[in-house]
């Protein structure tokens, strides 16, 4: 904003709606890019003015990692897609052992979306990169005619930097390996499927997206052995279980009891009919390390805060089928398999 | 959580466990039909196969009422969707049913049909307000358990003047379905005889446990009305042992917490007010059954999407050698299948034991795969 008078009045974000001109190229897009985005993304790389951000390479392997962002309803307890967009990403950064250092952000935006809105998203994207202290350094606007988009859609893309001597990958699973997982299931899920549905329990649930780099930073340093590290984002816990254990070659054994599910979660999940093993997180990681280290890593996550109420869920087994197994709490056993298809409802 | 965590104590599952290896003669089989998803869905999630000794079996019932759904009615409901033009509201686990070639609402929806999935009978009056020149059709399906609701719902939009909601009704009622059941094991023919029932549980309330005593009677076969939380499970298959070992066949209440003798007659009253018999009904697996099912009655022909929209009986083309019609009469299971777990898995259903996961195929498939490695994929 090195020019303030550069357009003819200031953007309507009251009252305003995003029309066809804010993705033409002109003057209404480039006074949405300033007002809104450079305006609240604020750093050196956007006030470049630049269509790219350059920046100094460091030494040792860089990450890159995407993510778009299509969440109903946009804005839901504990976040919204501005946040989202901005931990989902930091998240899949981190989980190569990556210290994330740049965003970008793609922002596709229906046809008389509410400018009210977006700068609501646009205000907590920027809170969420600046906390996390990770800047969106570029980005793209375009907008969709009424009835082709739903609302807003964001894509940010990642990069990072894993440290020297770190190699996380989720084919690293070894038999006897133990499984961590740092904190409760189906939080994120359930807040927003239960603002979906208009569904209001007594005491609120709240999303628990949160940016999980610190955590896996200081996990880093005090095991650098950690083999896997994956964020059960969709299909949950479940899925991110199968998946390591398929990409390893691997089967696994978890205990039900030590799988934390907040008593507001289990008894919503309960309500709607669906297996919190299944329901979506954005702020937890499921962990896989050496079992000599499981201790020590398990001390070290639970003096995070986003680390509290982490638990040692299981171990690594061989099988040549990677099926992931569970014991429940009733000591029967079962498998914990790959969603099929949308998790539904289920009538009786 | 509160109502729930005491049904599923693992130490009192031990106890009941060990009450089991006791009083269970290991000098004879039990097989123990359970007659509901929700009680199949139990024994899966909770591995509690493992808990009873191996001569104690669990064999699966026709209980689920979307795998009982003839494909011809989800043929129907697709046509409805597709070609008239209306807002279809179903609940969720509908969606992926498998119907003639292929098609599903899931499908169907993809391809344009405007299909909305409900949570109740509430959001679908809903959507009809909204949509006041739009026909909107709830597409009813259930034991006796959702027909109050459905009931409720329709006398509802004709208080509300609601013309443009129409029902299209498929529910179904359990005890022919059992009493079928029983007359098929009676049969001399049979290798392997249920020797007891766990009955219906949120049936139950509604009609009461005093709807199966004519069965219990007529087949000298033991019946307890079972919860779907795994203790109840448990505990029912207990109470089943000993009215075995006794040579008893009553019809006993482990569901004491909900249902009564007589069940729900403020239910029963709405039922009656609302629907009529059908004079026979296909079931998917059992075919056609006397007096299995409920249509919308007379006086309510207005909100009746099968007169409105003069829906054909079709029969559906069923996939060949899908074994779930046995599956869901108790004799054969999901393993000796040939399609199971090759070309039947729930991403790629064939059969309607696969599709929901009340079946008991998808529950053999999702949790207890492992036990026959063979089919692993």
């Amino acid at each position: 904003m090195s020019r303030p008078h550069r357009f003819p009045g200031r953007l309507d974000v009251k009252t305003g709606t995003v029309d066809m001109s804010h993705g033409s190229g002109g003057r209404s897009m480039a006074q949405l890019v300033a007002e809104l985005f450079v305006h609240h993304f604020d750093n050196a790389w956007l006030r470049q003015g630049n269509d790219q951000a350059t920046y100094s390479v460091a030494a040792g392997r860089m990450v890159v990692s995407t993510d778009a962002h299509v969440i109903s309803p946009l804005f839901f307890p504990g976040g919204d897609i501005g946040s989202l967009a901005v931990h989902g990403t930091i998240n899949d950064v981190a989980m190569a052992g990556a210290a994330p250092s740049y965003l970008t952000a793609a922002f596709i935006l229906e046809e008389g979306f509410p400018l009210r809105d977006l700068e609501r998203i646009v205000t907590s994207m920027a809170r969420a990169s600046c906390e996390a202290g990770v800047p969106v350094v570029a980005g793209d606007t375009k907008v969709v005619e009424r009835g082709k988009g739903d609302g807003v859609f964001i894509t940010t893309t990642g990069l990072g930097v894993v440290p020297e001597g770190v190699e996380v990958s989720g084919d690293r699973a070894g038999p006897g390996d133990a499984i961590l997982l740092s904190g409760t299931i189906g939080d994120h899920g359930v807040a927003v499927m239960s603002s979906r549905e208009h569904l209001e329990f007594e005491t609120e649930i709240r999303s628990d997206s949160a940016p999980l780099h610190g955590l896996v930073a200081r996990m880093i340093e005090a095991v650098p052995g950690i083999r896997c590290l994956r964020d059960p984002t969709r299909g949950g816990l479940a899925t991110t279980l199968n998946e390591l254990a398929l990409q390893s070659g691997v089967g696994m054994m978890v205990e039900e009891e030590r799988i934390p599910v907040a008593p507001a979660v289990a008894a919503a999940c309960e309500l709607l009919g669906l297996d919190p093993l299944y329901v979506a997180n954005e702020g937890k990681l499921v962990c896989i390390c050496p079992a000599d280290d499981a201790e020590r890593l398990l001390s070290v996550m639970r003096a995070d805060a986003l680390g509290r109420e982490a638990a040692i869920i299981g171990h690594v087994v061989a099988d040549a089928h990677h099926f992931v197994r569970m014991r429940t709490a009733f000591g029967g056993v079962r498998i914990i398999d790959w969603l099929a298809g949308e998790q539904l409802p289920r009538i009786c | 959580m509160k109502y729930v965590d005491e049904f599923r104590s693992g130490e009192r599952a031990v106890r009941l466990a060990a009450a089991i290896h006791r009083e269970a003669d290991a000098g004879r089989t039990y097989r123990l039909m359970e007659f509901c998803g929700g009680h199949t869905h139990a024994i899966f999630r909770f591995g509690l196969q493992d808990l009873v000794p191996v001569n104690v079996e669990f064999v699966h019932g026709p209980g689920c009422p979307v795998c009982v759904l003839p494909m011809g009615r989800i043929d129907n409901a697709i046509d409805l969707a597709r070609n008239h033009d209306v807002i279809l509201c179903t609940y969720g686990d509908l969606m992926r049913v498998p119907g003639s070639h292929r098609m599903s609402l899931l499908k169907a929806k993809a391809a344009g049909a405007d299909i909305r999935m409900v949570y109740s009978t509430r959001d679908a009056l809903a959507i009809a307000r909204a949509h006041r020149r739009r026909q909107v059709v709830f597409f009813a399906i259930g034991f006796e358990t959702t027909a109050p609701p459905t009931a409720v719902a329709i006398r509802q939009a004709r208080a509300e003047g609601l013309s443009n909601f129409s029902v299209f009704c498929n529910h179904v009622l359990t005890p022919p379905a059992l009493a079928y059941i029983l007359r098929e094991n009676a049969r001399a023919s049979r290798p392997a005889g249920i020797d007891g029932v766990l009955g219906p549980s949120h049936v139950s309330t509604i009609i009461g446990s005093g709807a199966y005593e004519p069965c219990a009677e007529a087949f000298s076969m033991p019946v307890v009305i079972a919860g779907f939380e795994p203790l109840d499970v448990m505990q029912s298959a207990l109470m089943l042992i000993r009215q075995i070992n006794a040579g008893r066949h009553a019809v006993e209440n482990e569901y004491t917490r909900v249902v009564t003798r007589e069940g729900n007659r403020k239910a029963q009253a709405l039922m009656a007010e609302v629907f009529e018999t059908r004079p026979a009904f296909e079931w998917r697996g059992l075919g056609k059954l006397p007096d299995s099912a409920l249509a919308i009655a007379g006086s309510y022909a207005d909100v009746d999407a099968e007169r409105r929209f003069a829906l054909p009986a079709t029969a559906g083309s069923e996939v060949k050698g899908c074994l779930c019609p046995s599956i869901l009469r108790g004799e054969d299971k999901p393993a000796d299948c040939r399609l199971f777990g090759t070309v039947c898995t729930p991403e790629n259903p064939m059969g309607a034991c696969m599709v929901s996961s009340e079946g008991a195929c998808a529950a053999y498939w999702s949790y207890g795969r492992f036990r026959q490695p063979a089919t692993a994929a």
